[in-house]
């Protein structure tokens, strides 16, 4: 009886084991942003049909810095899967590529990949180890149309006219700023937004920071940011839930006109599609401003790459599969998916002429030369780890702004040293 | 003369073998990690830079400070009220059994379940607690907003969701005080307020030094909870020792937050062994 069951259980496993490797199944890892989860269904269920013996299971992470964690993790103890989808810039520089993750330099995929892209997903070896998954998106602040045409307000080209525009919102009985501290992340966005104007008062800002010569606390045009948010709190601009709300919550209220503004990156628009599609037109887009209307520009941050964790036993597969995410084909697709929410990083891939209108206030930023700079994460391998609770503090008013900026300053040191980098020890 | 055991010491080796693979190996490499820059790939000896730094986080102080408000208000809430609770509920109260399966019940729910549930609840604006409030007319508070209340809101939850234990540890340890010293006391004319203090907490001690004990070390140790509510928020002001030492973690700094985790350790081990042992000698004396 024993070697029945036995010889039974050595056939089950062998037809498992054949049916196996007639077929792939490629494990998918990324976050849980509607949009993002959108685009990856649209890709693999176009792959899938494409390759038959090449199917998908996706998986959703956290955000913010609880997905940080997920994914160091299980790089390192390699059950990070076979594709993984997360931050370009300091955040991938931080998951230690060279160990962690596979050289995808030469993949057919990256021949359609624009340069500025691969310099943000190049390890410090020289090689490039992902594709850019979505478009190149501003970080900024959306407003209501209806809101504004309401109030016959104008696009604030300065930080003093937006808190007039503010003023005149509240006055009106409305919510001015949205803000959603329940996703601590989403309260990062006024200092981080704030990039470009930090660069047009000091250019070397993002070589002086990473070489340990410039500091928040004592650069002015880096302080202030942090005073931004101190001056929004104070000033009784926000949304009373403002400490519990979520980015959905801050979605919505911008685009049905429960508020007049949100800070946030203009990935937000594909969250906007699904949700409310029937006021996608009602939300427009600016640059954050800042002291100067002459120098006034956009900050830009990098998409997410698609990522080949080195354990991957797949890796051809994987490869194949991010090389048509690469392609036009597939750029057209998540267009399609997501609406055109930003410029593309591969070449040849067009944005429609019909694009929403927060998409059309923000592309002559694109086009003109000077007008947009990249977040200091994609200048600058340092991001410190508390930025997002330090950010909490201040726009709940427990913290002032120069204090919180002399906490993140040692936050910072933090990280370069654990990163081994130069002038720190 | 110590009589020689009958079984051959080897009966202990499969015990052995699990005690020192999963529990003696890690906790002697956390002390060597504790000392290193480590990223889960490489680790670079710094000998005690990881403990200076974690002693300059800025946060240490006040997740220190919130460790011992939230361990001593819950033990001693968990105390207080769980014996008050077991006198209610042994005094032959009419569906006596049914109440205490729904004390009992918080104890059996997922803690991460409860804290979602009760973060739903405590909603500023949309939760059950304020919408009941502003029936009468009250603006209520942010539970897990305001940073000056966060952290007492957790310790609440935390007593709902543990007090039925401690109920139960006391219903035990009421159980085993035999009625002759009640009938003595009342035969000498003990009111049921001198029957309670005179004889009930004096001889109810055993429950009680488990009842603060576990509580004690369940509180410096909290984290589930905490994390499941507000992550040490808003800001940094419901942070405890162990959420500092997770965000140490998340954030990839595995040697510091093993530096953190021996001095959670160290810190626990010096409150609780004095603390135990004292009790255990007054057990003695009485």
């Amino acid at each position: 009886m024993k070697q029945i069951t036995g010889a039974a259980l050595m056939a089950a496993f062998s037809v498992v084991a054949s049916a196996s490797q007639a077929d792939t199944v490629l494990s998918v890892t990324t976050d849980g942003n509607a949009e993002t989860v959108a685009a990856m269904e649209a890709l693999t269920a176009a792959y899938t049909a494409a390759h038959p013996d090449v199917t998908f299971e996706i998986e959703n992470r956290p955000g913010g810095a609880d997905g940080d964690n997920l994914v160091k993790t299980r790089l390192s103890t390699k059950e990070a899967g076979d594709i993984l989808q997360y931050n370009s810039g300091s955040l991938f520089q931080a998951l230690k590529p060279t160990e962690s993750l596979a050289d995808l330099s030469g993949i057919a995929g990256q021949a359609n990949v624009l340069d500025s892209f691969k310099s943000v997903v190049t390890a410090s070896d020289g090689t490039v180890r992902g594709i850019p998954f979505g478009a190149a998106m501003g970080g900024g602040i959306y407003y209501n149309k209806k809101i504004y045409a309401e109030l016959g307000l104008s696009v604030p080209k300065t930080w003093a006219e937006f808190m007039a525009n503010n003023e005149k919102i509240k006055a009106a009985g409305k919510v001015a700023v949205a803000q959603t501290y329940g996703d601590t992340w989403s309260s990062q966005l006024f200092v981080l937004a704030d990039y470009y104007n930090v660069q047009a008062a000091v250019p070397a800002f993002a070589a002086d920071y990473t070489a340990n010569k410039a500091k928040y606390a004592t650069s002015p045009a880096a302080m202030a940011g942090f005073q931004h948010l101190e001056d929004v709190f104070k000033a009784g601009y926000l949304n009373p839930d403002f400490g519990a709300a979520k980015f959905d919550d801050g979605v919505r209220m911008v685009a049905t006109g429960e508020a007049a503004h949100y800070p946030m990156l203009t990935f937000a628009l594909g969250n906007i599609k699904q949700n409310f599609a029937a006021n996608l037109n009602d939300v427009g887009f600016f640059a954050q401003p800042g002291p100067d209307a002459a120098k006034n520009g956009l900050t830009v941050w990098m998409p997410a790459g698609l990522y080949i964790p080195a354990a991957s036993e797949h890796q051809a597969e994987a490869k194949d599969f991010l090389s048509f995410v690469a392609s036009v084909d597939g750029c057209n697709l998540m267009i399609k998916t997501n609406g055109a929410t930003g410029p593309y990083l591969i070449k040849g891939c067009e944005l429609p002429a019909d694009v929403p209108a927060a998409v059309a206030d923000m592309m002559p930023y694109f086009k003109a030369e000077g007008m947009t700079a990249p977040a200091l994460e994609f200048l600058s391998p340092i991001k410190g780890p508390a930025l997002e609770q330090i950010t909490v503090e201040v726009g709940s008013g427990i913290r002032p702004a120069a204090e919180a900026a002399a906490l993140y300053d040692q936050d910072v040191e933090k990280q370069a040293k654990q990163l081994g980098l130069p002038g720190w020890q | 003369m110590k009589r020689k055991s009958p079984y051959p010491y080897w009966f202990v080796l499969p015990a052995g073998v699990v005690f020192t693979v999963l529990f003696l190996v890690p906790t002697v490499a956390s002390f060597w990690f504790s000392m290193t820059r480590w990223d889960l790939y490489t680790a670079e000896f710094i000998g005690f830079d990881n403990y200076t730094q974690f002693f300059k986080e800025p946060f240490l102080i006040q997740g220190l400070v919130n460790t011992l408000i939230y361990a001593l208000a819950t033990s001693g809430a968990k105390s207080v009220l769980g014996l008050l609770l077991a006198v209610l509920l042994t005094s032959g109260l009419w569906g006596q059994g049914f109440l205490r399966t729904v004390s009992f019940f918080p104890v059996l729910v997922s803690t991460i379940g409860v804290g979602i549930t009760f973060a739903v609840l405590m909603h500023p604006t949309k939760g059950i607690f304020n919408l009941f409030l502003a029936q009468f007319g009250i603006i209520g508070p942010g539970w897990l907003t305001n940073p000056e209340l966060a952290l007492y809101s957790i310790a609440f939850v935390d007593l709902w969701k543990g007090i039925g234990l401690a109920t139960v540890i006391y219903i035990a340890g009421l159980a085993a005080i035999s009625q002759d010293y009640y009938e003595a006391a009342r035969i000498d004319g003990a009111t049921r307020l001198q029957q309670f203090w005179r004889v009930t907490v004096p001889l109810v001690r055993p429950a009680t030094v488990t009842v603060v004990t576990l509580s004690l070390i369940g509180g410096l140790r909290s984290f589930d909870l905490i994390w499941a509510m507000t992550r040490g928020g808003p800001g940094f002001s419901s942070d405890v020792l162990a959420s500092v030492i997770y965000k140490q973690y998340q954030a990839g700094f595995y040697g510091l937050s093993t530096a953190g985790n021996v001095i959670l350790f160290l810190l626990i081990a010096t409150i609780v062994l004095p603390m135990t042992w004292w009790f255990n000698r007054r057990e003695v004396d009485l």
